[in-house]
């Protein structure tokens, strides 16, 4: 079962639900695709570390066979190509590496070398097998880093719990793309309910079943829980805000395995989830 | 000499665009036979990369200074190699910053932006 766990944007407490659920399980993958601020190993602190390299294919022209036909440029519909002064430009941030010009070109002058944009790591944390994208500094686009990491645990049976990016842009559907359920995280704010919409629009637009969980609770008004229930979509759980949360989650310590009220509250918390995803299963199947 | 500015209308009375690879057409202007032409900028629509075929188009023309309010970093190795220099533009509508750059009153473009390249969401 594969969980996704979201928010419209960064330090909502996403990592903070997904990293606690992993660690409640018995058994469980965590899978960080906040690819440009991954931060979830940093509370797993996971050891026996298996890296691997993440590659794309990058055009380059070999200026001795082009004939400045310019076919490749007019072509390139990411506009990644310029040909000034009898010379062809790659522009490497913008190319997509979709491979068309290469097979363009009538002239065959276009070939293709290997660079690397991001790394992935796996390793072990207890019951939790950790797998976490880090995106190199400058490049722009991770969505094949997302495919790759959703790929690299492909055991279906086991409980995935999947960090999602911050934000609905399509990096964040990549993410969701194979999830059988979203987690929807929320603060209770007027700006996080206009957030929690946002997230609320792009699940129901994969057809995603989901439900929220309200973060940093203080007693009187929430507006994301408000929401929710105008919206009429589950609330799967309350995290309240408390100091000891707070101060497990500044020295980077996980809730769940150091203080019992945090264990029985994710743990309940995941059974809700795993009843909620399962039932919806049994009624779209 | 050819000059070239993006612009927001087909209107030498008309202020310079605020963007450079996204504005909806381009002036070209003939300082010897006074002769100004405007183009749709095919590029303003595009996914990405908009700046890198907007400084093709600029460059294909001949062109010999941009005057512009910014620039992106990809639009600018373009123009550079195509030795298009790029001034920055003052506030003010296209014909009077092709004056002040006749006077030799503008100065060039140093501040050069990373650009956006589709992060907001693409
Ligand atoms: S299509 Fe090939 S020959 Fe034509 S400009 Fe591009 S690289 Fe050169
Ligand atoms: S590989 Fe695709 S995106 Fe990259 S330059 Fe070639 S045509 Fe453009």
């Amino acid at each position: 079962m594969k969980i996704a766990v979201l928010s419209g944007k960064g330090g909502t407490g996403k990592t903070l639900v997904s990293v606690n659920l992993a660690a409640v399980a018995d058994k469980a993958v965590y899978i960080d695709c906040d690819v440009e601020e991954p931060n979830g190993y940093l509370f797993f602190k996971p050891t026996s570390i298996d890296t691997k390299k993440v590659t794309v294919q990058m055009p380059y022209a070999k200026a001795e066979l082009c004939n400045g036909c310019r076919k490749c440029v007019n072509f390139c519909k990411f506009n990644a190509l310029a040909y000034i002064a009898n010379q062809l430009i790659v522009f490497d941030k913008v190319c997509h590496s979709c491979g068309g010009c290469a097979l363009l070109c009538p002239k065959k002058a276009i070939f293709e070398k290997e660079k690397e944009i991001a790394e992935i790591q796996k390793g072990v944390s207890g019951n939790v097998t950790v797998i976490t994208g880090i995106l190199k500094v400058g490049e722009l686009s991770g969505v094949p880093v997302i495919k790759m990491l959703l790929d690299v645990q492909d055991a279906d049976n086991e409980l995935t719990l999947i960090d999602c990016p911050p934000g609905s842009a399509c990096i964040v559907m990549e993410s969701i793309q194979d999830a059988d359920y979203c987690i929807l995280v929320a603060e209770p704010t007027l700006f996080g309910a206009h957030n929690l919409k946002m997230v609320h629009e792009l699940a129901t637009l994969f057809h995603k079943p989901h439900g929220v969980v309200l973060n940093k609770c203080l007693d009187g008004q929430n507006p994301s829980e408000e929401l929710c229930r105008q919206e009429d979509i589950k609330i799967l759980g309350e995290i309240p805000y408390d100091e000891v949360l707070g101060l497990l989650n500044s020295k980077a310590l996980i809730a769940v395995r150091e203080n019992d009220k945090y264990n029985k509250l994710f743990d309940s918390l995941l059974q809700t989830v795993i009843k909620e995803a399962q039932h919806e299963t049994v009624v779209n199947s | 000499m050819r000059i070239a500015i993006p612009m927001n209308d087909k209107n030498l009375d008309a202020e310079v665009c605020p963007s450079f690879g996204r504005a909806p057409y381009f002036l070209f202007y003939n300082s010897v036979t006074k002769e100004s032409e405007f183009l749709d900028n095919a590029a303003a629509a595009s996914q990405g990369g908009a700046g890198v075929r907007a400084a093709q188009v600029i460059a294909d023309y001949g062109v010999k200074a941009l005057i512009a309010p910014r620039c992106g970093e990809n639009a600018e190795k373009v123009l550079s190699n195509a030795e298009v220099l790029i001034y920055q533009s003052i506030p003010g509508s296209a014909q009077e910053n092709i004056e002040a750059l006749l006077a030799e009153r503008l100065h060039l473009l140093t501040e050069i932006h990373p650009g956006f390249h589709g992060k907001q969401g693409v």
